[in-house]
């Protein structure tokens, strides 16, 4: 009899992870990066082919590195939110646009709306790798120093930017 | 109303399901006649109501009714109608209700061919079906309403995803479902032969027809959808160890073992548990693929609307259904004695062999597409340090899929030459010694003649070429075998369909070999940027870009590309392929322009324009992909052809006429007792 419990408990088991895995909150999942400086990156502009972008250009500001993709469905869910963080003026976004297509990219910002000061563009997401994108979209907090102090999985909601970055921003602005 | 209605006839269809659940196997353990004979019935008009809230689904997606918040989010008024109708699967909650109509149709088809079945089987199987019905019907109807309404109604809707505006979406997700689902009906069968203690060569029998149409349809499920992705994606790939593409081929794998498992069952009465356990398994694999791709917890290109409220749902309904059965195969399975014995070298130990390897790669493929799970899981609980995520991807597939396949495919070389009980190694070394020349014959001529050796191309070519030698030697034999003395038309129909399927089947499986094999290790492409003139050459083809077309169709607008392709000087034909933007979603996509012939395909799409009239292009030669698919599609035959066997026509008749002597027997027997 005891032989023939072998599937069973490989399947509990295995059912054990699965229920985990549905009740991890991704966006809890902690990021190795935060305080450490940020991956050096160049990449060229989305608008601007020849021109390029990259982390040390920031040098010296509190700046939002925040991770989109035209594809990206929550993407659009958090936009508005992007938009009025924009007008507002507080910090500046920048865009990694992820595993894109430049010009579906482009009028996505186009028909929606670009609260990005620039966007680099990461074609082959080797960027993302060197940031840990665990989805899209994602936001990063970095300093003066260039290091991350905060990172945000999903989309940003109202509540998470006044009650977790803004503050933080305004922290670190000193 | 309309969609009132279909939401009522799926309450109905769920209240018929829980009384086609419990009365029947009720009735089938503590011998009620009446509550027995109330399978067939409930189960047809379970379906009918089935039939009643689909049709009215599809009539809301017609009629473009977007107060209906699914129709809404899924259709579009400007949508053409063919893809209106597959509209209605293209989605959560459409999908999930054809996935039910399917389970009402695989039992509403069980009423009907089990007449010569013991009613108590009947009644346990139509009752595990309308189990499973039960879970699906709630999950539906607690989580996923198709019919949940949108007030006020949307003017127009969102229109569907032009990904699955496509001619493959239409038919791929009714076959895939079709064979998932109809691994349910062996799972049933399993589950009913363990309840009624009767696990023999006739359950085997019975259930064999059965899973061959299962994995039929989901053979060809998976090649469609391969061939969608393949011509839709617009990058020439055609499988990519996605997590829902493993979701579908790891039921396959353990389905295809579990086919070979009940000839053993059937015919030697071995196995027995281990046929039943497979059936289990596949079934299980076939409700853990659901899971997938519908919980969030795995990222994947054909994601669902996700949510972990649904996710909940399914799991639970997945440890129910997983654990009853294997708490039940647990008690029973001890019990069911050991078939007939075997020596080491015979066909039982081929078979499994076989079974050890499909269930190996079933579980390879298991553990890959569930890692990232165990990691963050181990990781968020502290127990290993925490990483990026982890994604497994196609080198870990390819990894271990290519060496497994090896000593399989030496199998389907072997397997069907071994005789029961104790095969003649020496004796079959002999006979298939030609085979295995030819075969190393091809392998070394082959990768030269595609213009270049390769090691896997030269493994890829041994092993399509022993299948086939090994099956034409086979047929040759078994011919020679049959009755001499007949012409040879009545020889050649004197064998059993069965074994012309077998055949037929493994053939198909050659076939694919080929065409995996060679498009891997000879296709070549190129992704240049084109001028209007320019020219590049590819796989001895040369192609002329002759500028770009706007045209407009019915719901995007598009650029259509002008390539002609010309070998040696003459002008072969023009390739026409499409950038379009799906003028609802403003979603670009690309469709990509394909010329197929046996030897190769020539596949050109368009990248972006550049800058004055110039694009980048990317062309494609692929040598023999197309036999991918018609490996594929011999292997359906294969399966097709087999269950024609009139054995099985034949068994029926005796079976059926044996139950109708014994029907007239037992009153005489009471009323003798009496």
């Amino acid at each position: 009899m005891v032989r023939y419990l072998a599937p069973l408990v490989i399947f509990v088991v295995m059912a054990g992870f699965l229920y985990y895995g549905l009740s991890l909150n991704p966006q809890d999942v902690p990021s190795p990066l935060v305080g450490k400086p940020a991956p050096q990156f160049e990449l060229s502009q989305l608008h601007q082919t020849e021109q390029m972008i990259s982390r040390d250009s920031n040098l010296g500001k509190v700046w939002l590195l925040n991770v989109w993709a035209s594809w990206c469905v929550s993407c659009r869910q958090e936009h508005p939110v992007l938009m009025q963080l924009a007008r507002s003026g507080e910090v500046p976004i920048y865009g990694l646009n992820y595993k894109d297509e430049r010009d579906a990219a482009i009028n996505w910002l186009q028909d929606f709306g670009n609260p990005y000061v620039m966007s680099a563009h990461d074609y082959n997401g080797r960027v993302g790798v060197d940031y840990g994108v665990y989805g899209v979209p994602e936001t990063y907090v970095i300093d003066k120093q260039g290091v991350i102090r905060h990172k945000h999985t999903g989309p940003v909601s109202p509540q998470a930017l006044k009650e977790t970055i803004l503050p933080l921003v305004r922290e670190l602005k000193g | 109303m309309i969609p009132e209605i279909g939401h009522f006839a799926l309450i109905i269809a769920l209240c018929l399901a829980i009384v086609q659940g419990i009365f029947p196997i009720l009735g089938a353990q503590l011998n009620i006649r009446p509550w027995m004979t109330m399978a067939r019935p409930v189960a047809q008009g379970q379906f009918v109501f089935l039939a009643i809230a689909f049709g009215c689904l599809v009539y809301a997606f017609v009629n473009d009714d977007f107060s209906v918040l699914y129709t809404a989010s899924h259709s579009n008024s400007l949508l053409p109608t063919q893809y209106k109708v597959a509209g209605v699967w293209g989605g959560h909650e459409g999908s999930l209700l054809l996935w039910a109509l399917m389970l009402g149709l695989w039992t509403f088809l069980v009423t009907l061919f089990s007449k010569n079945l013991p009613d108590e089987m009947v009644a346990r199987v139509i009752g595990v079906l309308g189990l499973i019905g039960v879970g699906f019907l709630l999950f539906m109807l607690l989580t996923s309403n198709p019919f949940e309404r949108l007030l006020p109604a949307a003017p127009d809707g969102r229109d569907l995803n032009p990904l699955l505006q496509d001619f493959g979406l239409i038919i791929h997700p009714p076959m895939l479902y079709m064979g998932y689902v109809g691994f349910s009906v062996a799972f049933a069968f399993a589950i009913s032969a363990l309840l009624g203690g009767r696990l023999d060569a006739a359950w085997a029998r019975w259930s064999r027809p059965w899973t061959i149409v299962a994995w039929c349809f989901l053979t060809g499920g998976i090649a469609l959808g391969s061939w969608w992705a393949y011509y839709e994606l617009g990058w020439g790939g055609w499988w990519f160890w996605d997590p829902v593409e493993n979701a579908s081929v790891m039921p396959w794998f353990v389905g295809t073992a579990l086919i070979h498992s009940l000839v053993v069952t059937e015919k030697r009465g071995g196995f027995k548990s281990w046929t039943v356990l497979l059936a289990i398994i596949a079934f299980s694999l076939s409700l853990l693929g659901t899971f997938l791709v519908r919980s969030g917890v795995i990222t994947s290109v054909h994601a669902f609307a996700t949510d972990p409220e649904r996710g909940t749902f399914i799991l639970a309904f997945l440890f129910i259904v997983v654990v009853s059965s294997l708490l039940l195969f647990a008690w029973r399975a001890p019990k069911v004695g050991l078939g007939g014995k075997f020596e080491l070298v015979s066909k039982e130990t081929m078979l499994l062999v076989n079974n050890v390897i499909l269930t190996v790669i079933a579980s390879a493929v298991l553990l890959g597409t569930i890692y990232p799970i165990i990691i963050e899981t181990l990781s968020s609980i502290g127990i290993i340090a925490a990483t990026n995520k982890v994604s497994v991807g196609a080198p870990y597939f390819n990894a271990t899929f290519v060496p497994l396949l090896v000593p399989l495919v030496f199998l389907v070389g072997m397997g069907p030459m071994a005789r029961w009980k104790k095969a003649d190694m020496p004796d079959m070394v002999r006979q298939l010694r030609w085979a295995f020349v030819a075969s190393a014959i091809v392998a070394v001529a082959v990768p030269f003649l595609m213009g270049g050796w390769s090691w896997l191309a030269a493994l890829g070519m041994v092993m399509a070429a022993w299948i086939v030698t090994t099956a034409f030697h086979g047929l040759k034999h078994r011919f020679n075998a049959t009755h001499p003395e007949l012409p040879w038309g009545h020889r050649l129909k004197a064998i059993p369909m069965s074994f012309y399927g077998m055949h037929l089947a493994h053939i198909g499986v050659a076939v694919a070999i080929i065409g995996g094999t060679l498009v891997s290790n000879y296709q070549s492409d190129k992704d240049v940027r084109m001028d209007i003139g320019d020219t590049v050459d590819v796989g001895g083809y040369t192609f002329r870009f002759d500028g770009v077309i706007a045209t407009k169709g019915p719901n995007y607008t598009a650029n259509q590309g002008m390539i002609r392709v010309l070998q040696d000087g003459h002008e072969l034909m023009t390739l026409r392929p499409e950038k379009r933007i799906y003028t609802v979603q403003t979603m670009p996509m690309t469709e990509a322009a394909i010329d197929t012939n046996v030897w190769r395909d020539l596949y050109v799409s368009l990248g972006e324009p550049v800058s004055g009239g110039a694009w980048s292009v990317r062309v494609y030669h692929k040598p023999f992909v197309v036999w991918l698919w018609a490996g594929a599609f011999l292997m359906l035959l294969g399966g097709v052809l087999a269950i024609t066997d009139k054995r099985y026509r034949v068994m029926a008749r005796r079976e059926s006429k044996a139950k109708a002597e014994t029907a007239m027997a037992s009153p005489k027997i009471a009323a003798e007792k009496a």
